[in-house]
């Protein structure tokens, strides 16, 4: 089955390291491989940008403008063709020379009103070396993993964790300044209340549809993951309705000024939420197992969750995996290219060494990156056309 | 640098916007005219380029009128003393029109808003405009926006519904939840425009149809 959604184009423009690049793509693999400081992350990185948000840097808007010893170029700019479920659609994002701490995206060639238009036509999900830390370091890391994969499932998701965090930085600075004007307290603690409740609802349902398809075991022989969340709000939803819990939260939020003043933030609230991985049949928990495991459950997370979006939303998000290969050993590696072959997603792969994905000859789209230069890789045609 | 007697309101908006204008005026007249109107909302630099040059082809029939009109209108029009509305009399003409349903008022973030509704011949009442919206983050409390004339206004009496019209945004839906905590208590219905405004979208941008249809289906805050 052809993915429902692929990146068919890509141009980049003063972006990282690629002062410019035009390159289509006809795989529903594609592997690029390249030493490093060739560009191959900075590559995926621009496609990671084509949803709101960061990207898999997590990057300021003006950060990818790319700077050589002399300058820093004024502006960057990606524009990428998509085929989608609706057909073919262009979306191009970046700065502008005016606006360079602003990034702007276009859709058909038309600035859009809100980010969520973009993310009804494209998502992606993506596996970083540095996500390989993700169960050592401090919450805030999964909870971005969290609400990237719930986005993917309901595009108003970033909107509902942006206005929860706008509402409280108000509060923290309110609370901060010893600004007890306690009506309009309230009213920024209605908005936490209202937004935090769907938040975690949101990230509640993903959690437990995504345990419900890894339960299945299609994944063949990765370990199968368990995903759960440590969060008092969820909790409260698993035992009474949202608008109870809303209610709750409001007066406890009005309960605790005091001691959110004292400590310098709310110490209930959607922000708090923390995302944990276990291997489903031991129960062992990420944080507890070796590298080798620990990867292979996120990647069987992130190929459960390409194939969850799919039958919800009719596509995939285009997965980005970055050195994705290094901590699996032979079998997993192969169970991975196994289950890339048929997941109904297009995903893009890196690797110093191309050798590590000989047994995708023939079925993916290989690229040799040098600083500035995307080549066909010999030994990985374009896939023919169909 | 600003003008003399450049008003306190345009220099708080000025602070508000994400790029105020360059501190200083290019002495070459066209170069001063571009970098005027290019200070203008809906203006980039291009565009009052195209609309300088335009204008430059005709001076008589295009630019004296203008300049004629932009000298009238900066000397006659003043913001109501009641609504806020800009125009050229205080009571604006809304304020003064006798058919005008003075049992509703209808609150705005800004002038736009007001001029938005009434190109949708939503609202038969009055209005209030406040100035702003709630935003901590932005130095806006509730003393910089002018809540205490509306206040002034209800307790003068007659007032029986008050229609939040303000931007579906987490200040927006904020500066709502305030203003009804504050004004339901002083017996008047507080209720506020329907979904359908979409999130983080300013009333001023929606087409009439919309908001027409987000007004008659307003409900209780
Ligand atoms: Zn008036």
């Amino acid at each position: 089955m052809t993915p429902a959604l692929r990146l068919t184009a890509l141009r980049l423009t003063d972006f990282r390291s690629w002062a410019q690049l035009d390159q289509g793509f006809s795989g529903r693999i594609v592997v690029i491989a390249g030493e490093n400081g060739a560009g191959k992350t900075n590559l995926l990185e621009a496609i990671s940008l084509l949803t709101p948000g960061r990207g898999l840097r997590s990057a300021r808007p003006g950060d990818p403008a790319r700077r050589t010893a002399e300058a820093r170029a004024p502006a960057w700019g990606v524009v990428a063709g998509l085929e989608g479920p609706q057909g073919p659609v262009q979306i191009a994002t970046g700065t502008t020379p005016e606006a360079p701490d602003r990034r702007a995206f276009r859709l058909d060639g038309t600035q859009v009103r809100t980010q969520a238009e973009v993310s009804a036509h494209v998502a992606a999900v993506w596996l970083t070396p540095q996500m390989d830390a993700l169960f050592q370091e401090n919450a805030s890391g999964r909870r971005a993993f969290l609400d990237r994969l719930a986005w993917a499932l309901e595009p108003h998701h970033a909107r509902e964790v942006a206005a929860h965090d706008n509402a409280m930085a108000q509060r923290n600075r309110l609370l901060a300044e010893g600004r007890r004007d306690d009506r309009w307290l309230a009213a920024l603690e209605d908005a936490m209340a209202r937004h935090g409740v769907a938040a975690t609802a949101t990230r509640r349902s993903l959690i437990a549809r995504l345990n419900a398809l890894l339960a299945a075991g299609t994944l063949g022989a990765f370990p199968r993951a368990r995903l759960g969340m440590v969060c008092a709000i969820a909790a409260a939803l698993d035992a009474a309705p949202a608008l109870a819990v809303e209610d709750k939260l409001r007066a406890d939020l009005a309960a605790n000024r005091p001691v959110d003043a004292a400590a310098g933030g709310a110490r209930i609230g959607a922000h708090r939420a923390d995302l944990t991985l276990a291997q489903a049949d031991s129960g062992i928990p990420a944080e507890q197992s070796s590298t080798g495991e620990r990867k292979a459950l996120l990647v069987a997370t992130v190929l459960g969750h390409a194939g969850l979006i799919a039958a919800d939303r009719g596509f995939a998000p285009l997965l980005l995996l970055d050195e994705v290969a290094v901590h699996l050993d032979a079998g997993r590696r192969r169970a991975l290219f196994e289950a890339l072959a048929v997941l109904p997603a297009q995903s893009f792969l890196t690797g110093t060494d191309l050798d590590v994905f000989a047994p995708l000859a023939g079925a993916a789209e290989g690229f040799c990156a040098s600083p500035g230069i995307l080549a066909p890789a010999e030994g990985f045609p374009p896939p023919l056309a169909s | 640098m600003q003008e003399p007697g450049f008003p306190e309101a345009e220099a708080r908006l000025c602070q508000g916007m994400a790029f105020p204008p360059p501190p200083h005026l290019p002495n070459d007249p066209i170069e001063r005219l571009i970098a005027l109107l290019g200070r203008l909302p809906g203006y980039g630099r291009r565009s009052a380029r195209r609309a300088v040059l335009r204008m430059l082809t005709e001076p008589d029939r295009l630019m004296l009128p203008l300049a004629d009109a932009l000298t009238m209108a900066a000397e006659a029009v003043v913001p109501c003393a009641i609504c806020g509305n800009l125009d050229s009399q205080s009571p604006c003409h809304i304020c003064a029109d006798e058919r005008r349903d003075r049992h509703l008022i209808c609150v705005v973030e800004g002038v736009a808003d007001l001029w938005a509704l009434e190109r949708a011949n939503a609202h038969r009442g009055t209005y209030h405009v406040l100035g702003g919206v709630l935003s901590a983050l932005a130095g806006m409390g509730p003393e910089q926006l002018a809540i205490q004339p509306l206040v002034a206004r209800i307790e003068a009496g007659g007032v029986e519904e008050v229609i939040l019209a303000l931007p579906a945004t987490v200040d927006g839906a904020a500066t709502g939840h305030y203003l009804s905590d504050r004004l339901r208590p002083m017996g008047v219905r507080v209720t506020g425009l329907a979904q359908g405004v979409p999130m983080g979208g300013a009333l001023d941008v929606l087409d009439e149809g919309t908001l027409a249809a987000a007004w008659r289906a307003r409900r209780d805050i």
